[in-house]
């Protein structure tokens, strides 16, 4: 039973990291932006669902999803006119500007909202849970595994099926071809961003029922999101989908069967993440690709 | 120019700068000028800015009393408020700055035990002093430091004490993977031992944690009959919300926990701790005049939305104590502070506190407290008497293999 248990708890760890990570697939995968206010667009989202809190009562979740979505979107839209747009084609110092700019962003977050974490009921509707075969599911891990799938469903599409999401993946396969063909590339990198940094405004709406919601609220998922799309290849949707599964099982067991296993978890997770990108350095999935670049 | 020159220069410029400090009257610190500047050094950003901000606003708060009462000796107290920004070494510049830049008379701060590791040698070094606000693990005893918050023999020792009354025998150890709670749970060992209570679980998580269901998975299958909880900072809020999530409620899986005041329910939300326990020296709720006068005083300087709680009551009897102490002293030295300061007894908002010459640590009454659906803490049980501070557990057979 407690291993049933803890495949579920895994698989919700899994849905976790995958909902934080599945907008850096987007700014990192797709663009190569290494965008450390990522965390704070999250953080953004979870205070979008405290804002609309007493406005909307119990189905405040589920009207802050798109409210975040539109919230991190165009926090991400500034972000990228404003200043990322300014150092494409220079990592380090998108890395350090943008660190920055988290740092700014969770001041900012603590003069507006205090710096104490504020309080997001979950809905009555989303309390409680489910009990499967001895292992009980809690409703709001069901919510998040059910909107990361969602997500994850609605990206494919876009990128498949869409005329602006397969000018995405050209972009991303080889911006010269694709400026050439007559795709305005500058749009598409905005709407890339846009996506991405909305679709971290949704996970921040979900994590509110999971954890705390305060200023640093972001930091808590940053490192993980980005190990979770370095593991999967970048600007891999599936890649990411196996990585964060994996990893969110691996460090349920491994937390489950040691005594103390948290720290000893993360260890865990953090070694075998470097162990197999010494074998596969690109990732599990690798974009296929006649670029030069 | 010449070396020497050059150097001769130098040093004559230096001593010109050096001169023109001295002179200048605004620059005086300590108990020279018209006021006497004391230092505030609290995390106002970073992970812990969460707790100690509400610390440095009650300390705020009681130098604004003093100051409103006449002052120290006369002269009225100018606090320099620092950033320790959550980060150690910050912690230890910080207070470098405060001693020798600010020349300050005495420093209130910190409120992780890393951050007053970080800051004790450099008041050790420089013979300074610090008031120290929050609860902590104790087996420490600086010449420099003041401990206002509860050493373990106020806190935790009492609550383990409740906890056998209540018939508790098996405990499930949830902390955060640092210097308090580690030591805290050593504590805890030992008196389980001595007392006949079985330790069913220890489980630590990293400060900043928030994915806690393979250990509530875990609680589940041990069944403990209570968990003694030290997690700090947002973690709380995690764990609470996921065992509650899980199907747990206060009477399937009772918690105590040493770390989580009113300003923390707040956050975590009430509803999701209401019937927990907690160890505390004060709640908002601690009766008595001194109290709702502090209450309404806090209230009104920041808000009736806020709240008060334990460390936030301890930061400003720091002040009030050292106020007293250098009152007493006739002067803000250190040494005399020091020596006046044993045996000061005031009355508190948690009730009469006396200093302990000896260890420089308070007598502080130990209450348990049940957290109410309204968010407030309401007392069920307390010590009767101030406990005198044991810092070493000096007092107790079985902590004989502790420090």
């Amino acid at each position: 039973m407690g291993t049933l248990n803890q495949l579920v708890i895994g698989a919700s760890i899994g849905a976790v990291l995958l909902l934080a990570a599945l907008g850096l697939t987007f700014t990192f995968g797709q663009m190569g932006v290494i965008n450390m206010a990522h965390g704070e667009f999250i953080m953004a989202g979870a205070y979008t669902a405290y804002v609309l809190q007493p406005l909307a009562g119990d189905q405040a979740v589920l009207v802050a999803l798109p409210v975040a979505f539109a919230v991190g979107g165009v926090l991400g839209l500034i972000l990228e006119r404003l200043i990322i747009r300014r150092f494409y084609g220079r990592p380090l110092d998108t890395l350090l500007l943008t660190f920055g700019i988290s740092l700014i962003l969770q001041q900012a977050a603590r003069d507006i909202f205090g710096a104490p974490n504020v309080q997001v009921d979950a809905p009555g509707w989303l309390t409680g849970g489910v009990d499967l075969a001895g292992v009980r599911i809690a409703y709001n891990r069901l919510f998040i595994l059910v909107l990361a799938i969602g997500c994850v469903v609605a990206i494919s599409l876009y990128l498949s099926k869409l005329r602006q999401g397969r000018r995405m993946r050209a972009v991303m396969q080889n911006r010269q071809l694709a400026a050439v063909s007559g795709v305005a590339t500058g749009r598409v990198d905005q709407a890339t961003f846009f996506i991405g940094s909305g679709l971290a405004g949704v996970a921040g709406v979900a994590l509110t029922l999971i954890g705390p919601v305060g200023p640093t609220f972001g930091t808590a998922y940053i490192v993980d999101a980005f190990l979770v799309v370095v593991a999967g290849g970048l600007g891999q949707l599936k890649g990411a989908v196996i990585a964060a599964f994996v990893l969110g099982v691996l460090n349920s067991f491994v937390e489950f069967w040691t005594a103390n296993g948290a720290s000893f978890a993360k260890v865990v997770v953090f070694a075998v993440i470097i162990a197999f990108l010494q074998v596969r350095p690109q990732g599990m999935f690798v974009l296929k690709s006649r670029a030069l670049t | 120019m010449s070396p020497v020159r050059r150097t001769l220069i130098t040093l004559l410029a230096a001593g010109l700068l050096a001169g023109g400090c001295a002179n200048d009257p605004s620059g005086s610190g300590g108990s020279g000028g018209d006021t006497i500047k004391v230092g505030i050094l609290h995390s106002l950003s970073g992970t812990m800015a969460i707790s100690e901000v509400t610390v440095r606003d009650s300390e705020l708060l009681a130098i604004e009393e003093v100051n409103a009462a006449g002052g120290v000796l006369g002269k009225k107290l100018e606090p320099v408020v620092e950033d320790g920004a959550s980060d150690w070494p910050t912690f230890a510049e910080k207070a470098q700055k405060l001693i020798n830049e600010d020349k300050v008379a005495t420093t209130f701060g910190g409120w992780t035990s890393a951050s007053r590791k970080a800051m004790l040698p450099v008041f050790e070094r420089n013979k300074a002093l610090l008031w120290y606000p929050v609860q902590y693990e104790g087996l420490e005893s600086s010449p420099y430091i003041f401990y206002t918050g509860a050493t373990t023999n106020q806190q935790i020792v009492p609550a383990l004490d409740y906890l056998k009354q209540q018939g508790k025998k098996s405990v499930f150890l949830v902390g955060s993977d640092y210097v308090f709670p580690r030591t805290a749970n050593k504590i805890i060992k030992a008196y389980a031992a001595a007392n006949g209570m079985t330790i069913s679980g220890e489980e630590y998580t990293p400060l900043g944690t928030t994915e806690y269901s393979t250990i509530v998975n875990k609680l589940g299958q041990a069944k403990p009959d209570v968990v003694f909880n030290t997690l700090n900072g947002d973690s709380n809020v995690a764990f609470f919300k996921q065992l509650r999530s899980a199907g747990f409620t206060a009477q399937t899986m009772p918690t105590v926990s040493v770390s989580v005041a009113e300003e923390e329910v707040t956050g975590i939300g009430p509803a999701n701790v209401a019937g927990h326990l907690v160890a505390w020296n004060y709640y908002q709720t601690t009766e008595g005049t001194t109290n709702s006068t502090f209450v309404k005083a806090y209230k009104a300087k920041y808000g009736a939305d806020k709240v008060t709680s334990d460390p936030m009551e301890a930061g400003y009897n720091a002040v009030k104590l050292w106020a007293a102490a250098a009152a007493k002293a006739g002067s803000v030295d250190v040494d005399a502070v020091k020596k006046a300061a044993g045996g000061i007894s005031l009355d508190l908002p948690e009730g009469k506190v006396t200093i302990d010459g000896e260890n420089q640590h308070v007598y502080k009454t130990a209450r348990i407290g049940l957290i109410q659906p309204d968010g407030q803490i309401k007392e069920v049980w307390n010590s009767g008497a101030p406990i005198k501070p044991d810092p070493y557990l000096k007092g107790y057979a079985w902590a004989a293999g502790l420090s």
